[in-house]
């Protein structure tokens, strides 16, 4: 599309510059100063891991770690389970019935995260369900199922029908068939599945926000109430170490599917 | 038992995680407290105690909208051009904000624009005196622009990607200058992607949560801050009704603009995530 005259060259390196300047100097500024002796942002008084020390001795952060990972293992593990068993079976539908099951994934996807973190905030409330861990990982997993059945369903397109099929006819039970041949086809898009899952659930801040308390804040929770409180930096490291996690995860994803077709 | 039965834990989570959710904030918004029909739950944000948050939150996320196109569009063009070697990589770089924490995105915004933060001091140290950028409408906006720049690029990045080079050549040899070019052949073929990426930018945009309550110390609150406000902090006993309406009326907004969406580009070549 553009010709790569001298001219061109000059204004694209610019331009694309000052862009990463913006998407990312702030996110730098905020690593630098997980670092930073002084609790003053404006100057650099020498290079500590106190904070990071802090941070790990500090029970309430400790506790909404702990919570974090639990919601965002059992949200996982429940999610790719549910989610590949519902690719399989609607994989096995007529189409008709499969459109109606797959757009209802869409419906998470659509709403946007304060809706559908009000959504179910309203229904726990009504049924008397106090708001805490599990209502949290119930939400996690409603949000964390389209992204497996997403990355299932491409792998059992690809697969040869046949090879059920056959396994049949040589005698296998169904669920053994399932084990033995469906799953290790589809297996990549399993674990491509969990993976964004557990990205995701890691990531979330708006529906957990509407879906736990206080109580059992995880750890968005924990950055956002600080906000009110003044600056702190534990809080940069803290934030440092989610993005630092968040991104390794992303470039994990990215390496087995583009993240610019998800 | 049939393949098509292993869906059922699957079926049945969505309904009762996806849908029936949704069903009790419309119950909740077109009914009193005691549970009779009524209407006057829309009328609320029509209030002046609200009118001024969802005016705000309309003109912040149309400026936002604004401007991620002007800086979008450039920047989807370069990197769709040919012979860009690092255009991979840099495309990558600028989708994973996408997928990042938008609190955490916002809390190092916010440590920039601070009135003691790195952005005063930088400038104080040059000599140019102190800027108050936090707590005004221009912080937010930045806010805003930050978090969902990445929205408008790739849908566009998507479309001029695909866009056949021939088709520029040809305007070129039938003696098109490169302005003409750009109005005439390739601004009209990319508007799919305009389309999708002008949504996905100011959709959530305008129902956004917590980034301007972050960057105005939580004197200027949008339509998503204002949903949160009305269910957790006001006192109105029929604020669960209220707060139904708006989020139902925000839900309303997005499905308009989605069969929008797909009317205009209805093979998806914008590439949109909806």
């Amino acid at each position: 599309m553009v010709r790569n005259t001298k001219s061109v060259k000059i204004v694209r390196a610019l331009w694309m510059t000052l862009l990463m300047v913006f998407l990312y100097a702030p996110i730098l500024i905020m690593i630098a100063l997980s670092f930073n002796a002084s609790v003053s942002r404006s100057q650099w008084t020498g290079f500590t891991l106190d904070w990071y020390v802090k941070l790990f001795n500090d029970p309430a952060i400790l506790g909404a770690l702990k919570t974090t990972i639990e919601v965002a293992v059992i949200a996982t593990i429940i999610s790719t389970v549910i989610g590949t068993l519902g690719a399989i079976g609607m994989h096995a539908m007529n189409t008709g019935m499969a459109n109606v099951l797959v757009n209802v994934s869409y419906l998470p996807m659509t709403t946007p995260d304060i809706v559908t973190g009000v959504s179910l905030m309203l229904m726990y409330l009504f049924c008397h369900v106090p708001l805490g861990k599990w209502t949290m990982i119930m939400a996690h997993i409603a949000f964390d199922i389209p992204y497996v059945l997403f990355s299932v369903m491409p792998k059992l397109r690809q697969m040869n029908p046949n090879l059920y099929e056959a396994a049949l006819d040589l005698g296998c039970k169904p669920l053994k068939a399932l084990v033995k041949v469906i799953v290790p086809e589809i297996t990549p898009g399993i674990f491509t599945g969990a993976l964004l899952a557990f990205t995701m659930s890691l990531d979330d801040f708006v529906i957990s926000y509407f879906t736990s308390s206080d109580m059992y804040p995880n750890l968005s929770r924990i950055v956002y109430s600080s906000t009110k409180l003044g600056v702190k930096p534990t809080m940069y490291a803290l934030s440092t170490l989610m993005f630092a996690t968040i991104l390794i995860l992303l470039i994990l994803v990215n390496r087995r599917t583009k993240l610019e077709n998800l | 038992m049939k393949r098509s039965w292993y869906a059922t834990p699957y079926a049945l989570w969505m309904l009762l995680f996806a849908v029936v959710p949704l069903l009790f904030v419309c119950w909740y918004a077109f009914t009193t407290p005691e549970g009779a029909f009524t209407l006057s739950n829309f009328q609320e944000f029509a209030k002046p105690r609200y009118i001024g948050v969802v005016l705000r939150s309309l003109k912040l996320a149309l400026y936002c909208t604004i401007l991620c196109l002007v800086i979008g569009y450039p920047t989807a063009w370069f990197l769709a051009g040919r012979g860009f070697n690092h255009a991979q990589s840099l495309v990558v770089l600028i989708l994973l904000p996408m997928w990042m924490n938008l609190l955490l995105r916002t809390y190092a915004m916010m440590t920039l624009l601070d009135d003691n933060g790195v952005l005063n001091a930088a400038l104080e140290a040059l000599g140019l005196g102190k800027v108050h950028v936090i707590g005004t409408e221009g912080a937010v906006l930045m806010g805003l622009v930050y978090n969902y720049l990445p929205f408008m690029v790739l849908p566009i990045y998507t479309v001029l990607k695909k866009m056949d080079y021939s088709v520029i050549e040809a305007a070129e040899d039938l003696g098109c200058n490169p302005v003409r070019v750009m109005t005439r052949v390739v601004i009209p073929m990319s508007v799919p992607g305009i389309v999708s990426g002008v949504t996905m930018v100011f959709m959530p945009a305008v129902t956004s949560f917590a980034i301007s309550t972050l960057l105005s110390n939580g004197k200027l609150r949008l339509a998503g801050d204002l949903i949160d406000y009305i269910f957790n902090q006001s006192s109105s006993p029929n604020r669960w009704n209220i707060g139904s309406s708006f989020s139902l009326l925000m839900l309303v907004l997005i499905l308009i603009s989605i069969g929008f969406l797909r009317k205009v580009d209805p093979d998806n070549e914008g590439g949109g995530m909806w």
